[in-house]
């Protein structure tokens, strides 16, 4: 017993010692010895839930944490209760992160009273981006998203276009589609992706924006007009042409794009390790197999980038969703 | 007949064990509150990544089937549906138990769920092709339609006055908007930081329907002392097979029902077995035995939420429309294993597509097995001393309702809806009015604000709701329900005055 003890004072003062000389790699260094919490604010089954499983599935391996991270869902309300509670209540010793989506989370962050936003939450890395693209029924009158804007035009409020609910990705694209051709459109949201779509293949509304994935799937029973990208997309659909093609200016705001974050306060020196080694691991050849047999197209960002593209979004909603802030 | 080539695929060691696995995990899994089968399928998901396509796809299929009849157990023996589908199982089942009949009762539960189960994944093998369509008949406002038919039910649901039903319902109706609206984009009712994610179905299921026994388990044994819950008697299970036969037209209303709601997606398995239970009442000659243990309640139930399954599959294997909340989380393991729905699904993919349905036919088989075996076993739940079950359903009340969205608030909600209830039902009120408009709430409301929006912006909200086959039908069914009700309540008042004079 006795020894035990004093083994264990002597490697407390040694990491005592340690820690005064060397104080910020040691944490990193011992970094992570048990596994990480990964919030999802949605259900499971989602589609971000689904794509978070998949992409942290390889965690444990030595050559990225060594450590598995595993996924605990807080869903409600549109993801603000998971994101409320993880601003507000996770601990920012690097052993609880989240997932995020923009613009989503920006974009509630700004019309809703959130505990959270940009300011007090850290990227860490982005994984997805699945861009919004405008859809019709197959039966639908329309051929092109010019002709569907000059119908709008003419009947101004009669186009309805659904969504998957208030200040997502299909959201934002909406309200940027009508304002850069100058009509009205009434927004029909829905809980969730897949109703949005089942809405424009039952023909109940004129359009619908919805995901790039989620379409390309229901390809045969659809026409896909144009995508809210600033490139078109080579690999799934390269016939549809992004909305500056056609002069409409729509740029990239509304793309879906998902990652991994951490509360503010987390140690700098954790969240440089987790920034290194979490791109390389979403890159693994088994989550790039499972990523594209599920048909999720991938978008692999440093923190650097996505800490650039969180701010250019904050600027941009503030702007686009200020007459529907409701502080 | 495309199916019968690739049925030996099923019976290979691998597969077989896996059906067993998934059947014996999801009756137990089904059996506890709060692990609802959507959530077994979505926590399983990770799991079956390692594994190839179809026995990937078999154990999800297995473990769907299994859940959805695993929940019908806790529903009888201890009067907490273990999912939202098994609330009208709970209606008759848990007085059978009450009278020593809860073997019976599971017999009759498996049995039922058996054939409609069976029956299910036919419908899904031969008339795929035929049904797909139809599930995108069903737009807002059909839907809105389907929810106020689930409303129409409410007030003769498990209480003695039809009034105080109606109540209960209206109660659960109201606190189903608590919350963040996915339409309107605003929070309702928070006045609390516990309620921002609204009430949980399942949160408000646990805690109405355990929470109650648990307090009147603890009023009785502190009085008697009593070591015995209640009596069980043996029964045959021949006996059963043959009582549970004979009453073809519960299972006849049961499986038709739970077909149609497993097609029409959004509305979900929840409502099947209320549908199909009030339909047999409906139809039966002795409607003052439903309530009180009345076997056809039963197999109605069950036939319904079972038959749900396969059809509930129509709409996604075909359109990737899910039929059921379960059914959504399905498509996820579908798309994993790189099975996109579609026509390729039948075609290119046609082996493990086939092999999946031929296996949920085979799961059928061994949840009966299954099923009547663990029944045999029942009566030993039904020997714990209420202080221990007392406890151990508070356990379970609570770390089931915590599991479903990792929240605390949710374990608040469920106690305090819970103890609300305890005295409500002192009053006379029963718990699964209130669960049903929890249920049909968010259906009716959602549907109807989206229906509103389309409506506006086309020909105007009389003729977007009340023009079109499928909605005057539904907006006709809704009426004679209603009527209905009225008539038999009038017929009912009339015969006690005539007793009584």
């Amino acid at each position: 017993m006795k020894r035990v003890k004093h083994m264990k004072t002597r490697s407390l003062w040694m990491s005592a010692v340690v820690a005064l000389v060397w104080p910020f790699s040691v944490l990193a260094e011992g970094y992570p010895d048990r596994p990480v919490l990964v919030t999802v604010a949605y259900s499971p089954g989602g589609a971000t839930d689904f794509q978070a499983r998949i992409v942290t599935m390889m965690a444990a391996q030595e050559s990225y944490l060594g450590q598995p991270l595993v996924i605990v869902n807080k869903p409600g309300a549109g993801g603000q209760v998971g994101w409320n509670w993880f601003a507000q209540k996770a601990k920012d010793d690097g052993y609880q992160l989240a997932a995020y989506n923009i613009p989503h989370f920006i974009a509630q962050s700004i019309v809703f009273k959130t505990k959270y936003s940009i300011d007090n939450l850290e990227p860490i890395a982005n994984w997805g981006a699945d861009p919004a693209v405008l859809i019709v029924n197959k039966d639908s009158q329309f051929n092109t998203a010019n002709e569907l804007l000059d119908f709008a035009k003419q009947n101004p409020g009669k186009v309805t276009i659904s969504g998957a609910g208030q200040f997502t990705g299909h959201h934002v694209a909406m309200l940027q589609l009508a304002k850069a051709a100058g009509v009205t459109f009434k927004y029909i949201p829905t809980k969730g992706g897949v109703k949005a779509l089942q809405r424009v293949l039952g023909g109940d509304v004129t359009a619908g924006f919805n995901n790039l994935s989620d379409s390309y799937r229901s390809r045969d029973k659809l026409k896909i007009l144009a995508i809210a990208d600033l490139e078109r997309d080579k690999e799934f659909l390269p016939d549809v042409p992004t909305f500056k093609e056609i002069g409409v200016d729509v740029d990239n705001s509304s793309v879906n794009f998902r990652g991994i974050m951490a509360p503010k306060g987390t140690p700098p020196e954790v969240i440089n390790k987790l920034a290194m080694k979490i791109p390389p691991m979403f890159q693994d050849k088994k989550v790039i197999k499972k990523m594209q047999a599920g048909g999720s197209p991938m978008r692999v960002m440093s923190r650097d980038d996505v800490i650039a593209m969180w701010k250019e979004r904050q600027a941009y909603l503030t702007d686009l969703l200020k007459d529907l802030k409701k502080k | 007949m495309e199916f019968l080539d690739y049925l030996p695929q099923v019976f290979t060691w691998t597969n077989l064990s896996i059906l067993v696995l998934g059947t014996v995990g999801g009756l137990i899994l089904g059996a506890t509150p709060g692990l609802s089968p959507t959530m077994a399928v979505a926590l399983l998901i990770p799991f079956t990544f390692q594994m190839a396509p179809a026995p990937a796809l078999i154990l999800l299929g297995a473990v769907y089937t299994a859940t959805v009849a695993g929940g019908a157990v806790s529903a009888i023996l201890v009067s907490i549906p273990g999912a939202p589908a098994n609330i009208a199982t709970l209606l008759d089942g848990f007085p059978l138990a009450k009278q020593g009949r809860a073997t019976e009762a599971l017999h009759y539960c498996f049995i039922s769920s058996f054939i409609g189960g069976a029956i299910g994944v036919f419908v899904l093998i031969f008339f795929t092709p035929v049904l797909a369509d139809v599930a995108l008949q069903f737009g807002p406002s059909e839907l809105f339609w389907v929810a106020v038919l689930g409303v129409t039910v409410i007030g003769s649901l498990g209480t003695t006055s039809v009034l105080k039903g109606l109540f209960a319902g209206a109660f659960g109706l109201w606190i189903s908007t608590v919350g963040y609206n996915p339409v309107v984009g605003e929070e309702r009712f928070v006045f609390s930081e516990h309620l921002t994610g609204g009430i949980n179905i399942i949160a408000a299921l646990i805690g109405l329907f355990a929470i109650p026994q648990v307090l009147t388990m603890l009023e009785d044994s502190g009085r008697s002392g009593s070591v015995e819950m209640f009596k069980m008697e043996e029964h045959k299970l021949l006996a059963s097979f043959r009582a549970n036969l004979a009453r073809v037209k519960a299972l006849i209303i049961g499986t038709i029902s739970g077909v149609i709601v497993g097609i029409i997606p959004g509305a979900g398995g929840q409502i099947a077995g209320l549908i199909a239970y009030d339909q047999t009442k409906k139809f039966s000659r002795s409607k003052e035995r439903f309530g009180t243990g009345e076997p056809e309640g039963v197999i109605a139930a069950e036939s319904a939420n079972n038959a749900m399954v396969g059809p509930s599959l129509v709409p996604l294997l075909t359109l990737s429309v899910p039929g059921s909340p379960t059914a959504a989380v399905l498509l996820g393991g579908l798309l994993i294993n790189g099975l996109f729905p579609g026509p390729d699904l039948f075609t290119v993919h046609a082996e493990v597509t086939w092999t999946f349905i031929n296996s949920l036919l085979v799961a059928q088989v061994f949840m009966l097995v299954f099923g009547l075996t663990i029944s045999r076993y029942s009566r030993f739940v039904t020997r714990i001393p209420n202080h221990v079950m007392a406890s151990a359903v508070t356990v379970l009340a609570v770390f089931g309702t915590y599991s479903v969205q990792n929240s605390m608030s949710d374990v608040f909600v469920m106690m305090t809806l819970g103890t609300a209830m305890y005295f409500a039902s002192k009053f006379g009120f029963s718990p699964a009015p209130v669960v049903l408009g929890v249920i049909l709430g968010p259906i009716a409301e959602t549907n109807f604000l989206e229906g509103k929006l389309i409506a506006e912006s086309g020909d105007g909200l009389m003729p977007y709701f009340f023009t079109g086959t499928i909605n005057v039908v539904l907006v006709a069914f809704c009426f004679l329900s209603i009527a209905y009700s009225i008539f038999s309540e009038v017929r009912k008042i009339k015969k006690q005055r005539e007793d009584t004079a």
